[in-house]
């Protein structure tokens, strides 16, 4: 390990009291921040030193802290969970910053994603997106058929995961100029497009799931390919690619 | 207080079965009748409440996430087990229930264990069915692993993302439900206090955490699935937000706590780096299939390594103890979470730790053995029967990055060091809580209509977990045994109608929760809310953790009333109560893992013996093993809540009887 050391940092900070109040970026100081430490506990150490200053903490999500839960949302420095590819926020360490830096942090910008407060979006649309399809149709009395009783080619099975693996972070979103979320459904549509047990259903999940992404206000997708270098989880513009197979196959029947 | 577990009578591979086809039943049409609340969407909540809806009754769901699939059954890594034998070795219902059993060295309760082990093939059936991406092998076929405390394959993983996956796979249940209207979803809500009306279970009281508006909600039951409560040490494996409140909000209603002392530390985490550091890192459990762990020999070499002097693949290999291979040979380094965590403290507190930190708290986990074998192995499968060097350690490191590559990856994040070249550093921290909330057979706690599931509950794991069995647990409760047995319950209920929040017990819990937060905010002390909770978290480490002690258990009893006092006094809580306020939600959480501290160290000064988690210094005997007193200690310890002063708590003990498996000294050598 590159022995850890201690650097001073100046912080520009995105403050909003609330979801209608005008925000503005705050600047602050901080010193002795361990490389070793991770974006948000620098945060933690921030709020600490904020709270013994008598100034109120700084709002922002975070639960899991180890890349999973999809919680934590930052823009730093104009990039969407920070200088640093694969990961979430709270994946992100110090080390990757120099003594004396000054570092930018803003909250997601999407207008489907409202400010709540400072650092903190609302998410939901996402779970709306989730709630018209995102699923498979099977009650859950566990009487279904034996496990192995339908084999799945083991490549269709990798891709389908490697579409599951999206935490919903919304980091897609955030860093499209158009605001698009087709990474994020695109993903969900794949895994059970890959998938026999979702094929019965593939028609109205995808244009159910479509028409609750434009109601709540996301782009189009114009092929940048932004999201796919900022997604944390790798997820591929591939499955941007088959729901838009999924979607015209579903249009036209 | 007589605590009756109601375990059905018969044998134990048909109690489940015949209990459940005399349950009562509420008829289709009645159900749309009768609210249920869930509290928590973790595996058990979101299953739970996806089920319930599903059957036709107006549920309520919960959880303080922005979204009920943030929930930290999402973070778990290795697998879910079930007794499914597709491997052919040898597995069965009764295996598993045996194994859970003893890996949880005979604290836990045969009864509910059989029937976890007896619906872990459907759990699997049904996740596959939901769109679940299990591993699966080139025929097609689900893929198995083995975990720690067996001998079988028996755990279904997708990579080191199996809580993910089968989290998203009940909230994908969950979204469909509310997309039907059958479930109310309330994201960013968290629970702060139980309302009881005629010693019933009624309703709660939620804090909306965006407006601070404090909400009354009505049901004819409440299920409570909120998780454990391992970030009582302030550092643990948990999410930030894991919380014990609305455990211990009913605990105080009346529900009785059971085995608070009982607490899994997890062997395979990333060592601490330094102070500011807020959660600890788990590292799967199911790299201990592939991983052989070891310390340095000698000291000197120790010390050298910890200096930089000397780097890990420098030492040859009869200068290396692979600790848990030579005091276990049985089981290796697949020996269950405790034995292995207390075999790396031993080690490192004998000096032989090799992580460059404060205490030197850290051990290898090397995988360059596992490289050459299973490079070989790719190798002959391509038909290269005479490999180079350079071949095998390039295939080697293939297949550990298909099974463990975001593992390996997540790893190289935190420490900046690449595990496919130098074995990883791990070291155990806090990570499960076997304790939890009493309940009985039908998982409902001492509080009529207050149930309470997965990790929130104490009934299945005994004095230790095995991996891999928290999800299952979880999914078990959720879908398979809450829907029958809240049923039960409900059937009584029909003729209830809807329930009036303006009763005069919602007032009082609202005034209860409304004057906490009004203390912490007048409060205006001089120090945060962390800081109390760090103080916490070192007691507990300390003194309630993995070893304990008569003088160190009694000296945290007293620092934590200390520190009680001062909490309440001094600490600051900025901010106000009707807007997001994070440090509001914490100093509420705080002040009640103080209490829960308080009792853990009482529960584990009553325990005179050591078993599983649970390891009483004074009780072990020559080579250092746990040692079980089963003529005094066979019993659920289960906590009545009397009053602020929690050092005037009472113990009551439900006996444990062993029927069907002969209780016997846990032996992994």
């Amino acid at each position: 390990m590159s022995a850890a050391k201690n650097i001073n940092i100046t912080l520009k900070i995105w403050r909003q009291k609330n979801s209608k109040a005008k925000g503005n970026l705050e600047t602050y100081k901080l010193n002795d921040v361990s490389t070793a430490s991770s974006f948000l506990e620098m945060l933690d150490q921030l709020n600490e030193q904020l709270i013994n200053d008598k100034i109120e903490p700084i709002a922002f999500d975070h639960d899991c802290r180890e890349g999973i839960c999809g919680m934590c949302s930052l823009y730093i420095n104009g990039r969407a969970h920070g200088p640093d590819t694969g990961i979430t926020t709270c994946q992100l360490h110090m080390r990757m910053f120099k003594d004396g830096d000054t570092i930018f942090v803003e909250p997601w910008r999407s207008r489907a994603f409202p400010v709540i407060k400072d650092l903190v979006v609302d998410r939901s649309a996402f779970d709306r997106i989730q709630q018209a399809g995102g699923f498979v149709s099977v009650n859950t009395s566990g009487n279904t058929i034996d496990a192995n009783a339908t084999p799945i080619a083991k490549d269709d099975a990798d891709k389908a995961f490697m579409a599951a693996a999206c935490i919903g972070c919304g980091a897609c979103v955030a860093t499209c100029k158009n605001g698009s979320a087709m990474l994020f459904v695109g993903a969900k549509v794949s895994q059970y497009a890959l998938l026999p047990q979702g094929k019965v259903e593939a028609t109205n999940r995808v244009l159910n799931m479509v028409r609750q992404m434009d109601e709540e206000g996301f782009g189009n997708c114009t092929n940048t390919g932004a999201c796919e270098v900022e997604c944390p989880k790798g997820i591929s513009l591939e499955n941007i690619a088959r729901m838009n197979r999924e979607y015209l196959k579903a249009s036209v029947k | 207080m007589k605590l009756d577990s109601k375990i059905p009578e018969g044998h134990i591979s048909q109690k489940w079965t015949d209990y459940k086809d005399h349950l009562k039943l509420v008829a289709p049409n009645n159900r749309p009748k009768i609210d249920i609340i869930v509290v928590g969407t973790g595996l058990a909540g979101a299953s739970a409440a996806a089920s319930l809806g599903e059957m036709g009754y107006n549920v309520k769901a919960f959880c303080f996430q922005d979204s009920p699939r943030r929930a930290h059954s999402i973070a778990a890594q290795g697998g879910i087990n079930a007794a499914k034998n597709y491997q052919n070795d040898g597995d069965s219902i009764f295996r598993l229930f045996y194994d859970t059993i003893k890996g949880g060295d005979y604290r836990a309760r045969e009864a509910n264990v059989h029937r976890l082990a007896e619906v872990s093939g459907n759990i699997i059936d049904q996740c596959v069915a939901q769109g679940v991406p299990f591993a699966r092998d080139y025929g097609g076929l689900l893929d198995n692993r083995s975990f720690g405390g067996t001998q079988v394959q028996r755990t279904f993983y997708a990579a080191g993302q199996t809580g993910q996956q089968l989290l998203l796979g009940a909230y994908s249940a969950l979204s469909r439900q509310i997309g039907l209207g059958r479930v109310k979803m309330f994201n960013r809500h968290e629970m702060l206090d139980l309302v009881k009306v005629d010693g019933k279970a009624r309703g709660i009281i939620a804090r909306n955490l965006v407006t601070g508006e404090l909400e009354r909600h009505s049901a004819h039951a409440v299920v409570i699935a909120s998780g454990g409560y391992g970030n009582v040490y302030f550092l643990s494996t948990n999410a930030m937000g894991s919380n014990v409140t609305a455990g211990w909000k009913i605990h105080k209603q009346g529900a009785l706590f059971a085995n608070p002392c009982f607490v899994q530390i997890h062997p395979t985490c990333i060592p601490v780096h330094g102070t500011n550091q807020a959660k600890l890192t788990l590292m799967s459990e199911s790299l201990r299939n592939s991983g052989r762990i070891w310390v340095p020999k000698k000291k000197e070499d120790a010390e050298a390594i910890r200096a930089g002097k000397l780097k890990p693949t420098q030492l040859a290999e009869e200068d290396r103890d692979y600790f848990l291979e030579r005091r276990y040979p049985a089981f290796g380094n697949l020996v269950p979470r405790d034995v292995a965590s207390r075999a790396a403290k031993e080690r490192c507190d004998a000096g032989h730790g090799i992580e460059a930190n404060d205490t030197n708290e850290g051990v290898y986990l090397d995988f360059s053995t596992e490289i050459q074998n299973k490079g070989k192995q790719a190798a002959y499968a391509q038909g290269n029967h005479n490999p180079s060097a350079e071949e095998v350690t390039k295939l080697g490191k293939a297949w550990l990055e298909e099974k463990y590559g975001n593992l390996f990856t997540m790893y190289q994040k935190i420490t900046d060091e690449n595990p496919y070249e130098t074995p990883m550093k791990i070291y155990p921290a806090v990570h499960y809580t076997m304790g939890g909330v009493w309940v009985d057979y039908n998982l409902q706690s001492t509080i009529p209509g207050c149930f309470v599931a997965g990790e929130a509950n104490f009934s299945d794991h005994g004095a230790n977990r095995l991996g891999a069995s928290a999800l299952m647990q979880g999914l078990a409760d959720g879908y398979f045994v809450l829907p029958y047995t809240v049923s039960n319950y409900l059937a009584d209920e029909i003729r209830t109608g809807k329930i009036s929040t303006d009763l005069p017990e919602f007032s009082e819990a609202e005034n209860r929760v409304k004057d906490s937060i009004d203390k912490f905010l007048n409060n205006k002390g001089s120090k945060s809310v962390d800081h109390f909770h760090k103080r916490l978290g070192l007691i507990m480490w300390n003194k309630v953790g993995m070893g304990r002690n008569e003088a160190g258990l009694k000296e945290a009893i007293t620092e934590i009333t200390a520190l009680k006092e001062e909490f309440y006094r001094d600490v600051n809580v900025p901010g106000n109560a009707d807007e997001l306020n994070p440090q509001l939600e914490k100093a509420l959480r705080v002040a009640d893992f103080i209490d829960l501290g308080q009792l853990m160290a009482m529960d584990a000064l009553q325990r005179n013996e050591s078993c599983g988690g649970h390891f009483r210094e004074e009780y072990q005997d020559a080579e250092g093993e746990t040692l079980r007193d089963d003529e005094n200690f066979s019993f659920v310890g289960a906590w009545e809540y009397k009053g602020d002063d929690i050092t005037k708590e009472e113990l009551h003990k439900e006996e444990l009887k062993y029927e069907f498996i002969k209780i016997a000294a846990r032996n992994y050598k």
